[in-house]
């Protein structure tokens, strides 16, 4: 009996140690990063009792182990047998339904806590999201803006329409806690409402290729007013872009290209498009061969039909359906990066 | 070395490489004759590497010798029911052999070479994290047609599926070695059926390294289209290796369950097996029936490539949600297939050294065949956020979260068990109680994953990670070394040297916890899976060092096991009793155990673990002179 009470004693003992173990790394009232949006907080609570719970079980089977292995053990020499003891069904039916009352209980809690998180809001701003390897793009359909960033306005609730150009992508803010794929040929729809300002960044979660790594974009989470500005500002900069030059600029970032050449130089999956037009390119067949509008327009439009020196072959860059205006559009472009 | 190259195993590699060769000839040569681009980037094109991988095989079989005797008995000729083995030493292990025994320890040790590579694998990639930024596998560098980035996935890819058929072969290597030893009978039920089990994984192990020199693949173990449906052709040798080693698993799994039900012992009744055997036929049930639908979904890609079948091409109207049930049906249940044979192991070793009975022996069986039945409905909890229907969230959270109650039930037994035995812990049984400990670690990590919401959070990041390599760890990897360094004297009349198996119990089980709960540390903070690099500004940087030094340091352990293991087969302490004070049935006759087992057959006349009641036998061997009219 004495041996029941000191166990009984060591698990109380050692679930309140272990759940201010983790509670002082951090990991208990709260999953991390901070909380930024409003279904964080019944996740987040969700996560806190399973915490007491797992800490509490952890200790019920860890305790008694630690205890038998000092008190039970077998003395030098000795070659006894344990206690015979072949099991007890009452403990057993015991172990059972206990568990499975545990496991009924927090269903219903993770069942009450998805319906929390999936709450709607018909008032919900409408934002189409475009994912492709290996970059975001954000639409907002109301003001006809493109653009990398994501800019939410604090407290209201968004619900965000994304669909996906190649493989499957998925959309994971930590601070958000929420998680939604983007399955080719269907839309899905991730559903937050921000609730502290600062920066994020979404980051994508389903493998989706070489730079699956890099395929972050940044989010903007503001009060009404700035991001009243920021609307502004975006629906100024568009009206401002009806050159050509304008025109090409929206088309990178919204149809990915960024996501894989970069316009300052910096190396990345494709050719730096910075100092490109005109220059002297050397390719993978050892040839060299000037960067003049027909290379260009050649190079976007089957990229296999000459590899630059030091990049694959053949190129992983999708194919796109582009006018030739849009193509005179993206050189425009291309030629301004000096 | 003489002796090898005239070995099955050399023979069979062989004719492995001249069947690629034919088979990719093949097409060559008929594209060629049709005016279709004959070479590709690999040399041979798509379709003529699959057509090579797949008669690779089928050569492989035929040229190491292990279908002989079929093709024979075709022709019309008797072969003897058994043969003598005329190999010894290690030659024995590169021949074909029909000795349940000696398939074991095949199994085994392709298992250990399979982990080795795996972990090494794991090694590259764990350097790769530890800072952020890319390190040593960057953009320029290339390697089999690959850059950095693209090279860390094939690794990180390869590493999961070569630890997974590593997985499986073990435990084919323990379930082989000691279930028919445990039931008395003299071989497996299907002999020959048995050895091609253990003899297809092997091309099947070198189609998935294939993969890796040919342009390798980036979609992580899963390979879910549309991303395998563009992959390198290293994807197509990736779907073949895995739909070759699911013969060995389908295969091997039907042996076990006739050899369970027809060639047990006199006396052994279903409640009087060691329960070991009840893990067994758990585990076989799975895979006897599930390994299918991951051959079919691979299959299913590998034709989409091929033949353009848009199975799960959206612009084809297929689905590519449809992949991923039809992969989890089996991937889910397949981790139940890997760690109900440990935690067998676990209540089959626990009494032994405890010496006490298995406390509620039928509960601890039963538990098994539930883990495997609820393992079936609940694979879509790798899907909350696929964008599957959304109702279907819930039911699959209370089935996931049901899996607790069984798992639980062997828990609570196992306590039961320890209390008031008298417990000694050499090296078998301070791994079975490290593997308790890891696996209630994964366990308990295993609840915020079921429950859809937190999951929202969680899927998808190095908090799975961790979660995952605990319930292996702590249900395959840990008893597997535990029933290695138990059953090791049986094999070879040596025991393995106490004092490493300590290190490297001692070095592998701290450093096992920091991995993995750091894993799941950073997977909260932000940590993504498979990614080749990470955000500095997560401030997970420090984290990712520890895990790196704790990841080379379990390799450490592991390279001290290796050299343990091979050392004490020349020179371990002599062991030919009943080292460990057993009452099963293995340990009451001399080791190494002879060809054809026990030389007199046993009866059942007790039960299987009445430790600590006197003159309460399991076994008794039945005289030849008073008739065994078996």
């Amino acid at each position: 009996m004495i041996h029941f009470v000191i166990v009984g004693l060591l698990v109380v003992v050692m679930t309140v140690l272990t759940y201010f173990g983790l509670d002082a790394a951090g990991l208990a009232d709260q999953m991390h990063p901070v909380a930024a949006s409003a279904q964080s907080a019944s996740i987040d609570q969700l996560w806190h009792w399973e915490v007491m719970v797992v800490s509490f079980l952890f200790s019920l089977i860890v305790a008694p182990i630690i205890y038998s292995l000092i008190v039970f053990r077998q003395k030098k020499g000795e070659m006894k047998d344990g206690e015979h003891m072949e099991g007890n069904t009452n403990l057993e039916i015991g172990w059972t339904v206990g568990p499975l009352i545990i496991v009924v209980v927090f269903a219903y809690l993770g069942a009450y806590s998805l319906g929390e998180v999936r709450r709607v809001d018909p008032e919900a701003l409408v934002i189409n999201v475009k994912a492709r390897q290996f970059t975001w793009t954000f639409e907002y359909p109301e003001y006809g803006i493109v653009s990398e960033e994501l800019h939410l306005p604090v407290d209201k609730q968004v619900v965000l329409k994304m669909e996906s150009a190649d493989v499957i992508h998925s959309f994971w803010v930590p601070e958000f806690r929420l998680k939604q794929d983007i399955v080719p040929g269907r839309v899905t729809e991730y559903r937050v409402t921000p609730t502290l300002e600062g920066n994020y960044k979404v980051r994508c979660t389903e493998l989706c290729g070489m730079s699956h790594y890099s395929m972050e974009g940044p989010i903007v989470v503001s009060s009404q007013a700035d991001y009243d500005a920021w609307i502004m500002e975006q629906q100024a900069l568009a009206a401002a872009a009806q050159t050509p030059e304008g025109q090409g600029k929206l088309l990178t970032v919204r149809n990915g290209c960024i996501g894989c050449h970069s316009v300052d130089g910096t190396p990345m999956t494709g050719p730096t498009w910075f100092n490109l037009a005109g220059s002297e390119v050397a390719l993978a067949d050892g040839t060299t061969v000037i960067a003049d509008d027909a290379f260009l327009a050649e190079s976007i439009l089957d990229p296999n039909a000459k590899i630059v020196a030091g990049f694959q072959s053949p190129s992983v860059m999708p194919p796109y359906a582009l006018t030739d205006e849009e193509i005179a559009n993206l050189i425009a472009y291309i030629k301004t990066l000096k | 070395m003489k002796g090898f190259f005239s070995s099955a195993l050399a023979r069979g590699l062989f004719w492995q490489l001249i069947g690629t060769l034919v088979g990719a000839g093949l097409v060559t040569g008929i594209r060629a004759l049709m005016g279709l681009t004959a070479t590709d980037t690999f040399f041979f094109t798509e379709p003529a590497w699959v057509l090579g991988g797949f008669l690779g095989v089928l050569f492989f079989l035929v040229g190491s010798g292990v279908t002989s005797d079929w093709i024979k008995w075709a022709r019309g000729i008797d072969t003897p029911d058994h043969h003598e083995d005329h190999h010894t030493g290690w030659d024995k292990y590169a021949n074909v052999s029909l000795d349940h025994k000696v398939i074991g320890i095949q199994y085994t040790l392709v298992a250990l070479a399979l982990i080795s590579i795996g972990g090494l694998f794991a090694l590259i990639f764990r350097a790769e994290l530890a800072a952020s930024q890319l390190q040593f596998l960057t953009l320029d560098i290339k390697l089999f047609g690959q850059n950095g980035p693209q090279l860390y996935n094939t690794l990180m890819s390869l590493h999961g599926m070569i630890m997974i058929v590593s997985i499986l072969l073990g435990i084919s290597g323990i379930i082989n070695y000691v279930v028919p030893l445990l039931l008395g009978a003299q071989d497996m039920a299907f002999p020959r059926l048995n050895a091609f089990s253990y003899w297809i994984a092997v091309p099947a192990a070198v189609l998935l390294l294939m993969s890796l020199v040919l342009g390798g693949f980036d979609t992580g173990w899963t390979g879910y289209p549309p991303l395998s449906a563009r992959a390198p052709v290293g994807m197509q040798m990736f779907f073949l290796g895995v739909f070759t080693a699911g013969w060995s698993s389908i295969l091997g799994s039907l042996n076990v369950l006739v050899t369970v039900v027809r060639m047990r012992s006199k006396g052994m009744t279903a409640m009087r097996m060691p329960i070991l055997v009840w893990a067994a036929i758990a585990t076989s049930l799975i895979a006897l029936t599930a390994t299918q639908l991951i051959g079919l979904s691979f299959q299913s890609v590998m034709f989409q490539r091929l033949f353009g079948m848009g199975f799960y091409d959206a612009a084809k109207g297929g689905n590519p949600v449809l992949f991923q049930h039809l992969f989890w049906f089996y991937s889910h249940p397949a981790v139940y297939v890997f760690i109900l044979p440990g935690l067998g192991v676990i209540s089959e070793l626990l009494p032994v050294f405890v010496r006490k009975p298995l406390f509620g022996y039928r509960w601890i069986a039963m538990s098994s065949l539930g883990i495997a039945l609820v393992g079936f409905v609940v694979w879509a909890h790798h899907m909350f956020t696929s964008g599957m229907n959304e109702y279907l969230r819930v039911p699959f959270m209370y089935s996931t979260l049901l899996v607790a109650v069984p798992t639980g039930v062997k828990f609570f037994s196992w306590v039961a068990t320890l209390w008031k035995g008298k417990i000694s812990t050499p090296t078998p049984m301070l791994f079975v109680l490290g593997g308790i400990i890891v696996f209630l670690m994964g366990g308990l990590s295993g609840p915020p994953n079921a429950t859809v919401s937190t999951d929202l959070h969680l899927h998808d990041t190095y908090f799975i990670v961790g979660h995952f390599h605990d319930t292996i760890f702590g249900g395959f990897v840990f008893p597997f070394f535990a029933a290695i360094y138990y059953w090791f004297p049986k094999a070879t009349g040596r025991r393995m040297n106490e004092t490493l198996g300590k290190i490297h119990f001692w070095l592998m089980t701290p450093s096992f916890f920091v991995l993995t709960f750091g894993m799941m540390y950073v997977g909260l903070l932000g940590m993504r899976r498979r990614i080749a690099d990470y955000d500095p500004a997560l401030g997970i940087d420090s984290a990712h060092l520890v895990l790196t030094i704790a990841g080379f340091l379990i390799a450490l352990s592991v390279l001290i096991f290796f050299y343990n293991f091979f050392k004490s087969i020349k020179s371990g302490e002599k062991a030919e009793g009943n080292v460990w004070n057993s009452r099963s049935p293995e340990w009451q006759v001399p080791s190494p155990m002879p060809v054809h087992n026990y030389e007199q057959p046993f009866e059942v006349v007790g039960e299987p673990y009445d430790y600590g009641l006197k003159d309460a036998g399991y076994v008794k061997f039945i005289e030849p002179d008073k008739g065994t009219h078996k």
